[in-house]
């Protein structure tokens, strides 16, 4: 049965690459990224391990746990990471449970994470070539490491797997998941921030310059406590070899035994459970009466807005990039404090969330894949098409970025910057939304279909969607560039004038990109409608 | 991307196509010469067809035989290589706002935008093709009723069962009121009471001097149900007219099986009827 599965696992992979040249390129750039990773990561594990081992050692551990923990959680998040070989599919094959689990934890370790997650371990294990026991326990610790994550991420997909079935909760964790995806970068730097002031008020004698050894510093700290741990034991045998500790080896190895056990238990279980009980559809969402279809004019153009206003709230790949909105001022404030920038930094935000919102709609066909159908059938003029989808963002991004300009001038009390940054976010509105509408209808690119994770990149698409994007903010960028300018003279300057000046420049260049980009993008729409339907339905 | 051909010049791109007529004014769906290739594989290879107009029309064929791309092309939806399509006598290619007007589509295997509900997903539907909101109104309600989605008006969409989904992609084909009717497989996971209501919407349409033309698998159901039929294989048509004509003595089943061919004398799998538990 494992012969079988790991065969499986391997034939799937290859059919993947037969598939398309770009997913053969895609795969090949995914290695040799993971490779340059796994090398650079070996290298500092060797240099480090030959001056300091035991530091280098500790610093390991922590940041060994951290990718055990992303493996344990990462798969809630991002759903349908690895479902090739679901449990599931299994059902009819009357296969011995023992067997089927034994074969899915191989299949399993046959995977590029799996691969690079092993060379990684297996390669910092050489940080303790000075001490030739101690690489052997390292070694050992890294074959635990892969156990740990593979048995560790199956055994808690497959206990949350009722909840994931539900497509409400679905919807709701990707959401939430963009929260400390987006603030992981300023909340390292906030904390190596607070590390260095703690060093220096408690006096630490060891010579340090810097917050990168601050962050060292905490973190030896935090190795004693994470080696404890299931996720950082398997790190730590070789530090407990290192000291001639046998009892502390001990304690660790028992501790990875018995989570391997308890995990092998209960993914057991779960599969057990699922094996018999089929997939049940959850209760449908209901909603009352026709929504925004009842409050916005009845006409095509009206039509289309009420759909894409629904869709911006109900459908989670919206609702994302809407999240983010009120997520950005938390997280340059904390750049801003943690750099010393200051409250100066919120006022990158206005306009910032005027490009989100705005580029929000440049691939909004792909968005609503073959449903697009609808449009095609009922021969949507284009100019109503391309209305319909700006109206909704407009209406909802003038008041927001009102708000935000407002928030951000009091909160670094510059009201002096008020008129320039009001006129470089309205700019970056207009231009933003009338390069989409004529982009949209000339390029699509292949995003999460609809019920998909929000965070999850359909294969093969990162370079159409890289060119595409790239593109389109070239676009933009030079739409708006005389106001970039203008409005930068009038904060940095600080001229009043200048900044009168970027507030009629903005608009000017919204309005202008507005009209004659939804004008341009429903000639082009009204052209190539068949042809943006066999494009989206060929991304199935 | 192609141009739509001028209709003058529709030229058969290979020899020993039929040649080609003048498309039928009178029709309802007038094909002539459609082709249509992906990648290496030719789909439709030349089809001319006459719906006529106030006809039933089915449209059988094995998997893969085209009739998807077929209805695609002659709807709007898939632009065709070659060939002309007329709809009531307009060409479809050359003036689609007009020709769409008269036409109602159940494509099959697209989405729905399946975040609206059923009822919003039908004034959806009314409001693009341009209905005024009361006249939306009323018929969503007939519609939910008429396809016994009324308790269910306000679910979204992505939580209705196959089922329910194919009734409420039929239900926004109709709501327009169109001329004419093209529905791809859409009795397909449909129970069977909501099938036999469809078909008495379909027949009522059809005596009110509509056009229907369904593509299914399902001959008994064509056989009983249709006044005409086409059956279209690799992408050719390889009968068409009255179902009376096409069948002649035999069942439609019969007939579609002596035409399409691929039926074997069952002599493998002998291991599967012996009822011995021995292995």
């Amino acid at each position: 049965m494992v012969a079988h599965l790991v065969r499986l696992k391997l034939r799937l992979l290859a059919n993947t690459l037969r598939r398309s040249a770009w997913q053969t390129i895609g795969l090949c750039v995914a290695v040799l990224y993971g490779l340059t990773v796994v090398g650079f990561l070996v290298a500092m594990a060797v240099v480090g391990g030959r001056s300091d081992p035991v530091l280098t050692g500790q610093v390991l551990t922590v940041a060994g746990a951290a990718v055990v923990l992303a493996w344990w959680v990462v798969p809630l998040f991002a759903f349908g990471v690895d479902a090739t070989l679901d449990p599931l599919r299994f059902v009819t094959f009357a296969i011995p449970r023992r067997r089927l689990l034994a074969g899915l934890a191989a299949a399993s370790a046959v995977s590029v994470p799996a691969a690079v997650t092993l060379l990684a371990a297996l390669g910092t294990a050489f940080a303790w070539s000075s001490d030739p026991p101690a690489l052997v326990a390292a070694a050992v610790g890294g074959l635990a490491v892969l156990a740990l994550c593979i048995l560790g991420s199956r055994a808690v997909t497959s206990v949350f797997a009722p909840l994931l079935e539900s497509r409400r909760y679905r919807e709701v964790l990707t959401v939430v998941a963009i929260v400390p995806l987006l603030l992981i970068g300023p909340a390292i730097g906030w904390w190596s921030g607070v590390a260095e002031k703690s060093v220096d008020e408690t006096g630490v004698t060891v010579t340090m310059t810097g917050p990168g050894n601050a962050v060292a510093a905490s973190v030896v700290a935090a190795a004693d406590v994470v080696a404890w741990t299931p996720f950082g034991a398997p790190w730590a045998f070789a530090g407990a070899v290192h000291e001639g500790e046998w009892g502390l080896l001990a304690a660790r190895v028992v501790v990875v035994a018995v989570t391997l056990g308890v995990l092998w238990r209960v993914w057991d279980r779960a599969l057990a459970r699922a094996l018999v009980s089929p997939r049940r559809a959850a209760a449908g969402g209901r909603v009352r009466g026709l929504g925004w279809f009842s409050r916005l004019p009845a006409t095509p153009t009206g039509a289309v807005a009420a759909r894409c206003a629904t869709y911006w709230v109900r459908d989670p790949r919206y609702a994302t990039s809407l999240a983010m909105v009120p997520l950005l001022p938390i997280a340059l404030a904390m750049v801003g404090v943690s750099s010393g920038v200051g409250a100066g930094l919120l006022l990158v935000v206005p306009p910032l969330a005027a490009f989100i919102l705005g580029f929000g709609v440049s691939n909004d066909i792909g968005y609503d894949n073959t449903a697009f159908a609808l449009h095609v059938a009922t021969g949507v003029p284009g100019r109503a098409d391309r209305w319909g989808r700006v109206l909704p963002v407009l209406v909802l991004g003038v008041p927001l970025v009102v708000a935000l300009s407002v928030a951000a001038v009091v909160a670094a009390d510059r009201w002096d910057a008020l008129p320039a940054l009001l006129g470089l976010s309205f700019g970056v509105l207009g231009a933003a939304l009338g390069t989409s509408s004529v982009v949209s209808a000339r390029m699509v690119y292949p995003v999460p279909r609809p019920g998909e994770s929000a965070l999850k990149t359909p294969q093969g698409a990162a370079l159409a969607t890289m060119v595409a994007q790239s593109a389109a903010f070239g676009v933009v960028l030079v739409l708006t560039l005389p106001t970039i300018v203008l409005a930068l003279r009038g904060i940095l300057g600080p001229s009043a004038t200048t900044g009168g000046v970027a507030v009629v420049v903005g608009l000017l260049t919204a309005a202008v990109a507005l009209v004659v980009g939804v004008r341009w993008g429903a000639r082009v729409y009204e052209r190539r409608q068949p042809e943006l339907l066999a494009q989206v339905a060929a991304f199935r | 991307m192609t141009v739509p051909p001028d209709p003058a010049e529709q030229g058969s791109p290979a020899s020993g196509s039929p040649p080609h007529v003048v498309s039928d004014p009178s029709a309802a769906l007038s094909l002539r010469g459609l082709w249509k290739r992906f990648d290496d594989k030719i789909a439709v290879a030349g089809i001319d067809l006459d719906v006529p107009a106030g006809s039933f029309f089915g449209l059988v064929g094995p998997n893969g035989a085209g009739k998807t791309t077929t209805l695609s092309m002659a709807t709007g939806l898939l632009r065709p290589d070659f060939g002309t399509a007329h709809v009531l006598g307009t060409d479809l290619w050359a003036h689609p706002d007009e020709a769409k007007a008269r036409l109602g589509i159940l494509p099959d295997g697209v989405r729905l935008f399946d975040r609206l509900t059923g009822a919003q997903l039908l004034t959806y539907a009314g409001l693009l093709r341009g209905l005024d909101r009361v006249t939306v109104a009323e018929r969503v309600d007939e519609l939910l009723a008429a396809m016994d989605l009324t308790r269910d008006r306000d679910t979204v969409v992505v939580d209705y069962s196959a089922g329910m989904t194919k009734k409420i992609a039929l239900a926004s084909a109709m709501i327009h009121a169109p001329r004419i009717l093209v529905l791809d497989e859409p009795f397909e996971a449909v129970d069977p009471v909501s099938a036999a209501n469809i078909r008495d919407i379909l027949h009522a349409y059809v005596a009110g001097g509509g056009t229907v033309v369904v593509s299914s698998h399902v001959m008994d159901l064509v056989q009983r149900m249709c006044s005409h039929v086409a059956i279209i294989a690799g992408g050719h048509v390889l009968d068409a007219g009255t179902v009376e004509a096409v069948r002649g003595e035999q069942t439609l089943e019969d007939r579609f099986v002596d035409l399409v061919g691929g039926r074997r004398e069952t002599e493998g799998l002998a291991w599967l009827r012996t009822s011995s538990d021995s292995s």
